[in-house]
């Protein structure tokens, strides 16, 4: 925890509940702008994760892969229509051993479809190397792993 | 209810929808299918590679364990003590030198046999198992097993036809196609596991993937980038009793044309920014076919999408639910780049892919849509009323053959 102001950590919490509201106001095509553009993003279940088998439920490489996925989900994948609400823990951080901003925080994320009461769709923790660009910080690197390996179906849209 | 009246007429082209909702036909269902001479997928040997590994699983709603046992040779039991039916396996995957339930300490070893009950003789003379009492006679629930390949089926019934009479010659090649002999040389490497639970009931998967008619319009991605498409040349084939299917097809290049025409899901303008997930590259042994999507009926689809590969197992939950998981894998001749390329593109499949998302949320709907209408079915005529293979995509064929069988088992 040495080295990092409570600036940098009130930031990386912005940086979370930005990264929610994205994603919860449905302001997808401000999500992929919060990583770098050599970012990784993945969502995998914990079961994957512990046991160090590579399969994620979405992996992406490049700032150009999400947006292809918010393209894909907005407008060619079919789907029963839903809203999310992202509920995002206070962020533990540290520095790593190659000065990137490393930080770790739980979630847990609400599915609402119309007609349908609120379901917990998905709990776990971000996993995230942070860097500073053009004064902002970005996700270099964001893994979402996720508790329970069983899915309520589909995930459509980025956790 | 007695299930018999319920076909609506002597076509197979109408399903009624309470096959799907229907708690007695479901309980039939698990007797007569799941629980009978059906062979179940249970798992791939790759997941259990030393003695002593287990993965626990399910055949029908029964819970049983898949374990290597010191001999090497892969058994399957059921998660029942013969003593108090406790599940005294909780854990999905492990190893173990043997058995022992929690509760009372009754131990077997990994064949399933009974080897130690605490206090059998009694203690100081009192009590203990009564004199007749034959470990023998009290071990776990065997099923019968067949390991084709490294890959694990399972039954309940002793009355299950050998595996490869099962799949019959044609599918069995298919098979063997994805799952060679791992004598010589490529075996199966595990990459992970995704897990839905879609709530529909268990044909519809099996119908999705012996639907070729559907791929071309719900799936944006498979329309735009090409990876199947009606105009390609492809290939219906069904067992003889027309229980498992395989729709193989091979990826072209053609451009807009009739397929797509009026197809309110093509893209013809659909660049991807980031076009790596679909880095194909052909493999020797593909033998042409860059897709070969098979049934195994009940309970299992093997997917090749291109360089994608996945078991994808059909758990029943009722009705109106199933799990579907899905194990992807590899070869053992796979370098660094085949790896990471076959990760990428399973982008593609699974509970967020971008070709299969939407299978499982059609599948839900189609749970919706039959739920409150008992006496109405549905209208699978697409090529006509017969059953059997074509050597084409605009066919509900398959389906109805799988129905054909259906009927039968279940004298319906």
């Amino acid at each position: 925890m040495e080295g990092l102001t409570s600036d940098v950590r009130i930031a990386i919490a912005d940086l979370n509940a930005e990264y929610g509201s994205c994603l919860d106001e449905r302001r997808f095509d401000a999500w992929p702008e919060l990583f770098t553009n050599d970012c990784v993003y993945k969502l995998q279940p914990r079961e994957n994760h512990d046991r160090g088998l590579p399969l994620a439920t979405m992996a992406f490489e490049s700032k150009g892969m999400l947006r292809d996925r918010i393209y894909a989900v907005t407008q060619t994948l079919f789907h029963i229509p839903y809203t999310t609400r992202h509920v995002i823990g206070w962020p533990r951080v540290w520095i790593e051993d190659d000065g990137v901003i490393g930080a770790e925080a739980n979630y847990a994320v609400v599915r609402v479809r119309e007609n349908e009461l609120p379901e917990l769709f998905s709990a776990g923790r971000y996993r995230d190397r942070i860097v500073r660009e053009d004064g902002r910080l970005r996700f270099r690197e964001r893994l979402c792993i996720f508790d329970s390996a069983l899915i309520a179906n589909s995930i459509i849209y980025p956790i | 209810m007695d299930p018999a009246p319920i076909w609506p007429d002597e076509s197979l082209a109408r399903v009624p929808f309470v096959a799907y909702t229907d708690a007695g036909i479901y309980a039939r269902e698990l007797e007569r299918i799941f629980y009978g001479p059906h062979w179940c997928y249970v798992g791939l040997a790759a997941e259990v590679p030393n003695a002593g590994d287990f993965k626990r699983t399910f055949v029908g709603e029964r819970q049983v364990v898949m374990v290597r046992d010191a001999g090497d040779t892969i058994r399957v039991v059921e998660n029942r003590c013969a003593h108090r039916g406790m599940q005294f396996c909780q854990a999905n995957f492990g190893n173990t030198p043997d058995f022992r339930c929690p509760y009372h300490q009754w131990n077997y070893d990994l064949q399933g046999n009974l080897t130690g009950v605490p206090y059998r003789r009694g203690i100081k003379k009192q009590g203990g198992m009564p004199p007749d009492f034959k470990l023998e006679e009290h071990g776990l629930n065997k099923l019968q097993v067949a390991v084709h390949n490294g890959v694990v089926f399972a039954s309940f019934d002793p009355a299950v036809p050998a595996f490869a009479d099962y799949l019959g010659a044609e599918v069995l090649k298919y098979f063997e196609r994805v799952f060679p002999d791992p004598a010589a040389g490529r075996t199966i490497t595990l990459l992970g596991y995704s897990r839905q639970r879609i709530p529909g009931n268990w044909k519809l998967m099996q119908e999705n993937i012996k639907d070729p008619y559907h791929p071309g319009l719900l799936h944006v991605f498979f329309v735009t980038f090409g990876l199947w498409r009606p105009d390609q040349q492809s290939h219906m084939i069904t067992d003889a009793q027309h229980r498992h299917a395989c729709m193989i097809s091979q990826r072209n290049n053609a451009a807009a044309g009739e397929a797509t025409q009026g197809v309110s899901t093509f893209r013809e303008n659909l660049k991807l920014q980031d076009d790596r997930i679909l880095d194909v590259v052909t493999e020797p042994w593909w033998n042409g076919p860059t897709v070969c999507m098979t049934t195994i009926f009940p309970t299992l689809v093997i997917q090749q999408q291109v360089n994608s590969l996945s078991t994808r197992h059909i758990i029943p939950r009722g009705p109106g639910t199933f799990d579907f998981v899905w194990t992807h894998f590899g070869y053992s001749d796979d370098d660094a780049d085949m790896q990471r390329r076959r990760l990428r593109q399973a982008n593609l499949f699974g509970p967020a892919g971008y070709v299969s998302a939407d299978d499982g949320e059609v599948i839900e709907c189609v749970q919706r849509g039959a739920a409150p209408h008992d006496s109405e079915g549905t209208f699978n005529a697409m090529d006509g009323y017969g059953i059997g293979g074509a050597d084409h995509m605009v066919t509900e064929s398959l389906i109805r053959g799988m129905y054909d069988y259906w009927r039968r088992v279940m004298d319906i």
